[in-house]
């Protein structure tokens, strides 16, 4: 399909505003003008409308696909949120209004969605105050470390350590490191960690442990009592990375069970569509000593009922956002919440543990799972078996087969500590009757590439592409079409 | 239960596959230590009643005012098509494009995006995107940090304030350098620019318009940091980027720019969309996700993520950052706004902005004590004027009355309290200029 800028046609009228009286050189140097144009297209609306309704039917999303990719929590996003978040009385809303001293009267009903949404928050997770001004997960892993280094700069403490389990979230161990700590590797020991090797890493150096709960195996990490007191010993705060909360909801409180620093991700946990990679939320909830250090501004009610922004926290490790975060996306996360209530937080929480165990009992009998035992909201398979066979096919051919079938393929190659991994996260909001499909599409197609393996290694077949050169991308770095 | 399809009838079906006699049985691992001390929320709710609340707390958000605030974020028009175009769910409900076969709308999206904000700026790399303009501002120091090995930024006192409390929170434990070198009455000071480049200086860091809204030709300064050794970065307003020079023809490495005002809703602070270009020589340090061209085993034209080398998750604690993912349906928007307008479109956009201004600007210029805090210095579609009295007073006085007249200096700029910014765009009428202008002169009297 060509790109949109070889269907540019100079002269052709999109939407245009009027045309001004005065051209930019009647009223500006000509020294300070651009000699070269821009070079934007041209285009018809129906061009444009076009080009992109035939692009968006190049892709999956949940809408239409079961999408199982492990980790993402690609579940429903229900569609009255977006509904709310593009009611005029938010999206005309300018950030800056509340710095106008009297102005903050202008949006008293936005500052109150990022009140109540912080206090839904801190109950659900049982922490003393939050942030919603991280605007991804991975945001928030680094406005949480650096409220980590906040704390221990503030109690004269000496720490350049963080330690990152190696079935941690992904990012944990460059979020560490751009917060300007030394990152150390901790094995885990049958799927978790294991407190034997943390005293093995732990010292006075180090300032906290960044852990993923349920794991990124999808396990529970039942030594968590042990970890939480062996970090207060040598006064190391725990981080518990919210990639996964959605296992756990109503069932244990990150607070209750001792970590100091949470991350949330809305779009996952809170439903918020993930918009093909962004915009997600990653709002920061911490323990009470951890108060003062917390991003400015932060919202605050008075008395009598309003809302207003602090800007006066003179520990607060500052600014992490220009303004209160991705306030569009926590504003479809606070709906959900509402809209769910209690049970069916829940609820959720529960359906999702329970799709999981079901795929992985319906698929275990073929594919290796390494670590099988009851899991949480995922688990995670292995392909070795069928790579080792004479077959060769690997966990990517077996993605690529899916692909045929109309599924988007579970999360491939992650964790890193399981060879030819697959990591399956069918959600709570899957009918059984979808899961029972995808296992049977599952086991067929392990079944087909058995005795043809080209049936697993030369798919996809019918998508508008087949597997793509990715070297030749790296090599040419055509990244423009202009290069 | 909203979104849960299962029965009971297949909850036991379920239960029976896994062997499990309760679903309550399958979280047993969590000790009774770890359980909650509370879960205290409230009954969930019907969409209607949700809906209403919601509705409800928007009505309390006064959106029916006249306003000149800007600062950096601009109140434009956004063709219908973007909204019914960017709610298509096969875009808004899929993710980062892992398999690229079945994310191939996506990818070119990106890819087009890349191609679109660098025909902007004139540098030949674009990135997917970052958060927003600060984030990218700060992606943008650490890429000459890392290009350079060196530890000093020198910072012109008129880039936005609000991204250089951004830049000194995120740097504060990486020790960095900041040094800031002084406005003139809202421009940029040159000479003190150049004077701050040394043998240390990983970047110089500039933008245009600036905070206060006046245009600069950094050519020169551009010129004296490539011969020092020092990346060039430059912040821009993407908008007035379709007729001011761009960062490529001054000679800068890297450009940033918040690209919020290409599609996207001011939304109350986000999301916005990061933008970063930069030339060849730096595109190894890029953060991100970035998309390329490719061919698939038929020889036909498709789009991947592509050096990924640089990225978080292969190279873990040595990545060029942390951020895995991008703002693609901010991008997304972007792209289709930039589409849908075109290049006489976008051009047309600025030239309104930068003559309302103007207007604005001659127009309450004519009021007794009121001046241009830049005199002649040119400027864009913003401008600042200094008030005889406290630019809060005054905005305080016509908000009442339903105009906000733009944003007080003095909440950043120590010296500045009577000076207030105000900024134009195409949805500001003449019309609306006048009033302004009248309600100021009789506040004024």
């Amino acid at each position: 399909m060509n790109t949109v800028f070889k269907k540019s046609a100079p002269g052709r009228e999109g939407v245009w505003p009027v045309k001004p009286e005065k051209a930019a050189a009647d009223l500006l140097p000509a020294g300070l003008l651009r000699q070269k144009t821009a070079g934007l297209p041209s285009l018809s609306e129906l061009d444009v409308v076009r080009h992109f309704t035939q692009l968006s039917r190049r892709n999956y999303g949940v809408d239409g696909n079961f999408y199982p990719l492990g980790s993402c929590t690609m579940k429903y996003n229900p569609k009255f949120t977006e509904t709310v978040a593009a009611l005029p009385g938010f999206t005309r809303l300018h950030p800056v209004l509340p710095q106008l001293k009297g102005a903050g009267r202008l949006c008293q009903g936005a500052l109150e969605v990022m009140y109540e949404t912080e206090q839904l928050l801190c109950e659900i997770c049982g922490m003393k105050a939050f942030t919603l001004h991280p605007m991804a997960g991975a945001h928030g892993e680094l406005t949480g470390v650096m409220i980590i280094a906040a704390y221990h700069k503030d109690k004269g403490n000496r720490k350049t350590k963080i330690i990152v389990p190696d079935s941690a979230h992904g990012t944990n161990p460059a979020s560490a490191a751009i917060a300007g700590f030394e990152v150390v590797n901790l094995p885990s020991k049958d799927g978790i960690v294991d407190p034997d090797e943390l005293a093995k890493v732990l010292d006075d150096q180090v300032a906290g442990m960044m852990m993923t709960c349920p794991n990124t195996l999808g396990l529970f990490e039942k030594n968590l009592p042990r970890i939480v007191e062996m970090l207060r010993g040598v006064d190391a705060l725990l981080y518990y990375d919210g990639a996964n909360l959605n296992a756990i909801l109503g069932k244990m409180r990150v607070g209750d069970a001792g970590f100091d620093v949470v991350h949330l991700n809305l779009h996952k946990t809170f439903a918020t569509p993930h918009g093909g990679g962004g915009p997600g939320a990653g709002p920061v909830g911490v323990s009470e000593k951890l108060v003062p250090f917390l991003p400015i501004s932060r919202v605050e009610k008075l008395e009598d009922g309003q809302f207003f922004l602090n800007y006066d926290f003179p520990k607060s490790i500052g600014y992490v956002a220009p303004f209160y975060g991705n306030f569009g996306v926590v504003l479809k996360a606070y709906a959900y919440i509402l809209r769910l209530g209690r049970e069916g937080l829940v609820r959720a929480t529960e359906a999702a543990v329970l799709a999981a165990n079901y795929l992985r009992k319906r698929l275990d009998s073929v594919l290796e799972v390494p670590y099988d035992r009851v899991c949480m909201h995922e688990f995670v398979a292995s392909a070795c078996r069928q790579a080792a066979s004479s077959c060769h096919v690997r966990a990517l051919d077996i993605a690529k087969a899916l692909l045929d079938r109309g599924y988007h393929a579970p999360t491939i190659y992650f964790p890193l500590i399981v060879k030819e991994a697959l990591m399956f996260e069918p959600t709570e909001t899957e009918s059984l009757e979808t899961l029972e499909q995808f296992a049977d599409d599952l086991l067929d197609i392990l079944k087909k590439a058995e005795a043809d393996p080209d049936y697993a290694i030369g798919a996809p077949r019918t998508l508008p592409v087949t597997r793509l050169d990715e070297t030749r991308a790296a090599r040419g770095m055509e990244l423009t079409d202009d290069l | 239960m909203p979104y849960v399809p299962h029965t009971p009838e297949d909850i036991r079906r379920m239960l029976d596959v896994i062997g499990a006699p309760s679903v309550a049985s399958l979280f047993d691992e969590i000790g009774p230590e770890m359980r909650p001390k509370s879960f205290d929320l409230p009954a969930g709710r019907s969409e209607m009643d949700v809906l209403a609340h919601l509705e409800g707390l928007a009505r309390r958000n006064a959106t029916g005012h006249v306003s000149f605030l800007g600062a950096g974020f601009y109140d434009h028009h956004i063709p219908a098509a973007v909204d019914a175009l960017s709610m298509r769910s096969e875009f808004y409900t899929a993710y980062t494009p892992y398999q690229p076969e079945a994310s191939q709308g996506t990818l070119q999206a990106i890819f087009e995006y890349q191609t679109a904000v660098t025909r902007l700026t004139g540098l030949a790399y674009a990135n997917a995107s970052v958060y927003d303009g600060g984030a990218a501002l700060f992606e943008a120091a650490m890429m000459a940090v890392r290009h350079t090995g060196r530890r000093k930024l020198v910072v012109c006192e008129a880039v936005s304030p609000i991204y250089r409390v951004m830049l000194g929170s995120y740097t504060a434990n990486l020790n960095l350098e900041l040094v800031t070198i002084g406005h003139k009455d809202g421009c940029c000071d040159l000479a003190g620019l150049t004077a701050a480049i040394d043998a240390d200086t990983a970047a110089v860091i500039v933008q245009n318009p600036n905070f206060f809204g006046t245009l600069s030709d950094f050519a020169t300064l551009f010129a004296a940091a490539r011969a020092a050794g020092v990346v060039s970065v430059l912040s821009v307003y993407p908008v007035l980027q379709s007729v001011l020079k761009s960062p490529g023809e001054m000679g800068a490495n890297i450009a940033v720019a918040e690209g919020q005002s290409l599609g996207l809703p001011l939304s109350f602070g986000g999301p916005y969309l990061g933008i970063m270009t930069c030339d060849k020589e730096l595109v190894r340090q890029m953060p991100g996700r970035m998309v390329g061209r490719t061919v698939d085993t038929q020889g036909r034209t498709g789009y991947v993520l592509t050096l990924q080398a640089r990225e978080q998750h292969i190279r873990r604690q040595k990545a060029t950052s942390n951020i895995c993912s991008n703002q693609a349906l901010c991008a997304l928007r972007a792209l289709m706004h930039l589409c849908l307008l075109g290049q006489e479109g976008l051009t047309r956009t600025a030239e309104i902005c930068i003559e309302r201004a103007h207007y604005a600007a001659e127009r309450l210029t004519a009021i007794a004590g009121v001046k241009l805090l830049s005199g002649g210095a040119p400027f864009g579609n913003e401008f600042a004027v200094t008030l005889p009295v406290n630019a809060y007073a005054a905005i305080d006085r016509l908000t009442a009355r339903g105009y906000v007249p733009g944003f007080p200096l003095g909440r950043y700029y120590a010296g500045l309290e009577n000076a207030l910014l105000v900024a134009c765009t195409e949805k500001t009428s003449n019309e609306q200029i006048g009033i302004l202008a009248e309600m100021l002169r009789g506040m004024l009297i």
